[in-house]
This record gives C-alpha cells, sequence and structure tokens, in this order.
C-alpha cells in the first residue's frame, strides 16, 4: 500500500488531495486523505458510506473540505471559472434542469460555459453521437428511460472535451452493450494522457479498465496504488497463483516439498493447481527450476490480482473484525 | 490571465446563456400560478369597483381615478403584490434548484458564481417587471375604461395622465430591482427564507411608524418617494387603518430615491454573491 503522499509526480500533472478532511456537523465524512492520483482510470472502491461520493465531491468543489486542501492539475476548484474548462463531473444526481431535450440540456451548459453558438452546436453534436442519443435529441428527457438519463448525463460531463472526467457511479442503469461501449469509450479516454476517476460497485468492471484504484473504508483511504501493487503489500494473505501445466499432481507435490507453497491445491478442471505463496519471488524462482525439471507450464497468472479480491481482504475482512 | 476586454464579452455571453436558461422558468415559476393571481388582484377590484359604479351612472373623474389608483398602488400593489411576487420569484431561483436538485449543473460550469448570480437575477427582474408592470398596465386601462375619448385623450396628452402612467411603470420596476436584491440574498442565505422574508414584511410595512432615519432603511421609503402622487397627501385621513402606514415624512427626491435603491440593491447583490462562493451542493439536508 502507498502511504499516504508518497507519490511524487508533480502536483501540476496530478490530483492532490493534501489531508483533506471533511466532517458534516460531528458526522465524519472523508478524514485526513492524501492522495496524488497520476493520469489514466483511477477506481475509488468502497462499500457504501465509506466517503467515494464525499472525496468526489471535494474534487470538484461541490462541498468545501473543513481542512486542508484539493488541486487538480495545479488548478482549485475554488476558482471554477479555470477549473471547470479541464474537469467534467458526472454525478450520481438523477435529476434536470425541467422541459429540456437531450439537445437544450448539453447546448444550454455548453453556452453557459461560454462556447459561441457553433461550438456549442457542434460540441453538443459530437457529444449526443458519442452517448449514442442522437435520434433522441429532440425529446424531452423527462421521457427517458433511466439508461438513456445516465448516458445523456456522461455526455453533458463530457462536452467540452476536459482533461479530467470524474465519474460517480457511471455504469448505473446501463445495459450490458451499453456498458461494454462506455468501458471503452473511459479506456480511449485515458489512453489520450487524461484523468478519469470513477466510483463504482460493480468490482469486476474496476477491473478491465482501472490502472490505479483507490479503496476508501469508513472515511479513510485504506490503500491506493496499482492493482497488483496493493496486493502484494497484503502480506496477512497468502498470494494465490494459478498454473497450468501437462502434469498437474507432480507440479503440486514439487511445490509444496520446497516450501515456498503453503497450500497447492488441484484445481477442479483437472489440468491446473491453485498455490498460495507467501514469497511471490521465491516462488516463481522455484517453478523456473521445475520447469526445468520436465514439467511442462503452459501459463501463470496470479488468481487474487485483481479489484475484487483485494477489496475481499482489506474491506470485508475489516467490516468482519469490526 | 484572460485580457480585461475578453474576460467581460465571456462574462456577457454567459449573463446571456443563463438569462435564456432561466427566464422561462422564473416567468412561469412552477407552482408560481399564485404570483399571477396577486398581479391581476387589483385589475379585478378595478373593474369591479368600474363595474359598480357603471350599474350606478355614477360619473366618472380622471382625478379621482388618479387619486384611487395611488392608494391601491401603494397600499396594496407594492406592499403586497409586488412584495409576495418577487419572494416567490427571486427566493426560488437558487433554493428552487436546490429543491430540484439541478444546481450542481451550474456549479460544475466554468463560470464565476457571481456571474450566474447575476445571469439569474436578470431572469428574475425581467420575469417580475413583465408580470408587474402588465398589471399597472392592465389596471389604468381598466380604471379609466368609463372615460370618453375626449376626457381620456385630455388626461392622457395634456394632464399628468402619460406621465403618471410611465411613473408608475418605473416605480414597479425599481420595487423589482429593490425587492428582487431583497429576496436573492434571502434564497441564498438562508435555507429556508420564510422567516426572514417575513421579518422584512414586518419591517416594510411598520415603516411608516418608525423614526426618520429607519425610514431610509427600507426599500418602501424609496419606493414611495418615487410615486408621482403620495397616497398620505390624499384623502386618507378618514381610513383609520391605511392613516396607520401612512405618517408624514419628508420624501427623498426622485434621484436620490433612484440612487439609493440602486446601491442596496447593489450591496444585496454583493453580500449574496459573496455567500455564493461559499455555498455547497447537499441536496440530502434539502
Amino acid at each position: 500500500m502507498n502511504p499516504a503522499g508518497s507519490n511524487t509526480t508533480e502536483p501540476s500533472a496530478s490530483i492532490v488531495f493534501n489531508d483533506v478532511s471533511k466532517y458534516y456537523g460531528e458526522v465524519l465524512g472523508v478524514s485526513h486523505v492524501h492522495l496524488s492520483i497520476p493520469p489514466g482510470v483511477t477506481s475509488l472502491v468502497g462499500p457504501n458510506g465509506s466517503g467515494k461520493t464525499t472525496l468526489m465531491n471535494l474534487l470538484t468543489g461541490l462541498i468545501r473540505p473543513t481542512r486542508g486542501t484539493v488541486s487538480v492539475i495545479g488548478l482549485s476548484p475554488s476558482r471554477p471559472e479555470e477549473f471547470f474548462r479541464e474537469v467534467g463531473y458526472c454525478t450520481q444526481f438523477d435529476s434536470f434542469p425541467r422541459g429540456l431535450t437531450g439537445y437544450q440540456f448539453l447546448a444550454a451548459y455548453l453556452a453557459v460555459a461560454g462556447f459561441s453558438p457553433a461550438e456549442v452546436n457542434q460540441l453538443a453534436g459530437e457529444a449526443l453521437e458519442r452517448a449514442g442519443l442522437l435520434d433522441a435529441a429532440n425529446r424531452k428527457i423527462a421521457g427517458y428511460s433511466k439508461g438513456m438519463r445516465q448516458r445523456i448525463k456522461l455526455a453533458q460531463a463530457m462536452a467540452h472535451n476536459p482533461r479530467v472526467l470524474v465519474l460517480d457511479e457511471p455504469l448505473n442503469g446501463l445495459d450490458p452493450l451499453a456498458r461494454a461501449e462506455t468501458l471503452t469509450l473511459f479506456r480511449t479516454f485515458a489512453q489520450q494522457g487524461r484523468f478519469l476517476m470513477i466510483s463504482t460497485q460493480v468490482l469486476h468492471e474496476v477491473d478491465l479498465v482501472a490502472d490505479h484504484v483507490i479503496l476508501l473504508s469508513q472515511g479513510t483511504v485504506v490503500a491506493e496504488g496499482k492493482i497488483h501493487e496493493v496486493r502484494s503489500e497484503i502480506r496477512d494473505q497468502p498470494l494465490q497463483i494459478l498454473i497450468h501445466c501437462d502434469r498437474p499432481r507432480a507440479l503440486a507435490s514439487r511445490l509444496f516439498d520446497s516450501g515456498d507453497a503453503v497450500e497447492a491445491r488441484l484445481h477442479p478442471d483437472g489440468g491446473s493447481v491453485l498455490v498460495k505463496t507467501r514469497d511471490a519471488d521465491r516462488f516463481y524462482l522455484q517453478l523456473n527450476r521445475i520447469a526445468l525439471d520436465g514439467i511442462e507450464i503452459e501459463s501463470v497468472a496470479p488468481a487474487d490480482d485483481d479489484v475484487i479480491s483485494v477489496y475481499d481482504y482489506l474491506i470485508n475482512s475489516e467490516d468482519s473484525s469490526s | 490571465m484572460m485580457p480585461a476586454q475578453l474576460r467581460s464579452k465571456l462574462w456577457r455571453a454567459q449573463i446571456w446563456a443563463v438569462l435564456r436558461l432561466e427566464w422561462k422558468k422564473s416567468f412561469l415559476p412552477r407552482r408560481g400560478l399564485w404570483i399571477y393571481i396577486l398581479a391581476i388582484a387589483p385589475v379585478v377590484i378595478f373593474a369591479a369597483g368600474s363595474a359598480f359604479n357603471a350599474s350606478k351612472n355614477l360619473p366618472v373623474d380622471a382625478g379621482e381615478n388618479a387619486r384611487m389608483f395611488a392608494g391601491i398602488f401603494q397600499f396594496f400593489f407594492l406592499r403586497f403584490a409586488v412584495f409576495f411576487g418577487c419572494a416567490g420569484i427571486f427566493m426560488n431561483l437558487f433554493r428552487g434548484e436546490m429543491l430540484d436538485k439541478s444546481l450542481h449543473y451550474y456549479f460544475l460550469a466554468p463560470v464565476r458564481r457571481e456571474v450566474l448570480l447575476a445571469g439569474k437575477y436578470l431572469a428574475g427582474l425581467l420575469a417580475s417587471s413583465l408580470i408587474f408592470c402588465a398589471s399597472v398596465t392592465l389596471q389604468i386601462i381598466v380604471l379609466n375604461a368609463r372615460l370618453n375619448s375626449v376626457a381620456l385623450q385630455e388626461y392622457l396628452f395634456h394632464g399628468r395622465g402619460l406621465a403618471a402612467f410611465a411613473a408608475y411603470l418605473g416605480v414597479t420596476f425599481m420595487a423589482c430591482l429593490g425587492y428582487g436584491g431583497v429576496f436573492l440574498a434571502i434564497g441564498v442565505v438562508f435555507r429556508n427564507g420564510l422567516i426572514p422574508a417575513a421579518l422584512v414584511l414586518a419591517w416594510e410595512t411598520i415603516n411608516s411608524v418608525l423614526p426618520p432615519v429607519l425610514q431610509r432603511v427600507s426599500v418602501i421609503y424609496y419606493l414611495k418617494s418615487l410615486c408621482p402622487l403620495q397616497a398620505s397627501a390624499i384623502t386618507l385621513q378618514h381610513h383609520s387603518l391605511l392613516t396607520l402606514f401612512s405618517l408624514n415624512v419628508p420624501m427623498a427626491s426622485g434621484p436620490v430615491a433612484f440612487v439609493a435603491l440602486a446601491a442596496l440593491t447593489g450591496v444585496l447583490l454583493g453580500f449574496a454573491g459573496w455567500r455564493l462562493r461559499e455555498m455547497e451542493i447537499d441536496y440530502g439536508i434539502e
């Protein structure tokens, strides 16, 4: 786990939370958050009430920190006129200004941002196309389905081509096809060197796109960093590795005898072994030696190097122990 | 840093964009039918009075009409209709969006909050001025409907009729300007604006019996100063309830009243803008 503020990325090239706390009266929102988030897709993961939305609202200035400061690529949310030229935020609120069509909704807020009528028309059109809502552009939003409302919100947050995009539960209400398309959109966005911060409860979808993960529990950051780095730092849980080979029984026996595996189980598929080890480096060296001795290794892959496992180890175990 | 000229151009464009988005909402506010009822009430009163006089074949007198209008204008229209109408329109500019959970779209746009406030205020001012100036126009038409064309032309073009009509429109606009500033500030500062609005109403109502210095700390004092006819100078001494509100205190001159109302509005909007910069989106506790 990265200790607080350990990332040395320049503040002007990252999203920085500097000792940020937020209290609602006596109720804790988030406490002592130190983060330095680089470009790419960052996932905020945590159970309900863990502080994900509070953190996003703090990042975008919808609420002010009780203490500490927030800076996004060198900009402060207290200066919205500069800040929101570079930042877009799709909130969880499923509400819209009354009486507007999809196009009017996008165009109105692009005009408020100061774009010329020609730019408004072009950007709104592009955003509608990206969201797959061109056909519904002239229909009132009040008549949209939940999925369409979610897509028009996403389109609005992205319409001005921000460098930083913050999305609170962006996949809510989307059907499987729209989810896949949206995830592809996120990947493309992040590949352009931009920042994408997502909160979601659908962990396997986070795994598909996230470069970094921030795990929150009860208002505090439990872990943050690249997912495999976070996993490797969880030392009280042995790393699980799935090995496909031609002789799984022999491999399991050799690994167990070597002492580098704390557990080796034959996988139900019959062609692989699930191994648990506390020292991955020594384990891989040993595996190389075994391979040279004649067991044919087809593939080696971490079995719990994902958000779901990390979440399980860090948050579910915390919940059950408290 | 953006050059001042470009910045000013951007702000104008942004105010215009907010105004376009807001004016319909202000003109046809949700649950805002009562505002139109308030605006139309004096028209109905004059129409009823006119019908009663016609049924009794009572004579019509433009001068008497002007005095009657002045009384209704100062004691009902300004103090109640415009007052509550502006409360309904301006207090909801921000608080209404908070209740609708749509204010965050503005707060997430690259626009200074003061610019947003200016756009919303102008939308409210446009709507309230249109509604209440239309009411004044209808009131004067209905009130003078029984005048024959010669008497009407005499009153309008050779008497003070047209000038008085223009002045009443101006006072109505200034009332929307002043009360708009008051209620916009209340809407930004207070979560529930009803109690502060009631306090303002009480202050404006007892204003006439306050010491002269305190009378000047109000909107109604300057509005009365701008009126072409002083209701207190009319034959109100026989109306005990109305005399309660009409102690004779020297009125401000027209320019002083105009500048004072504009300055009061400027101060209130400045304060609201400052508070708006600190406003957070927290729909959960609305």
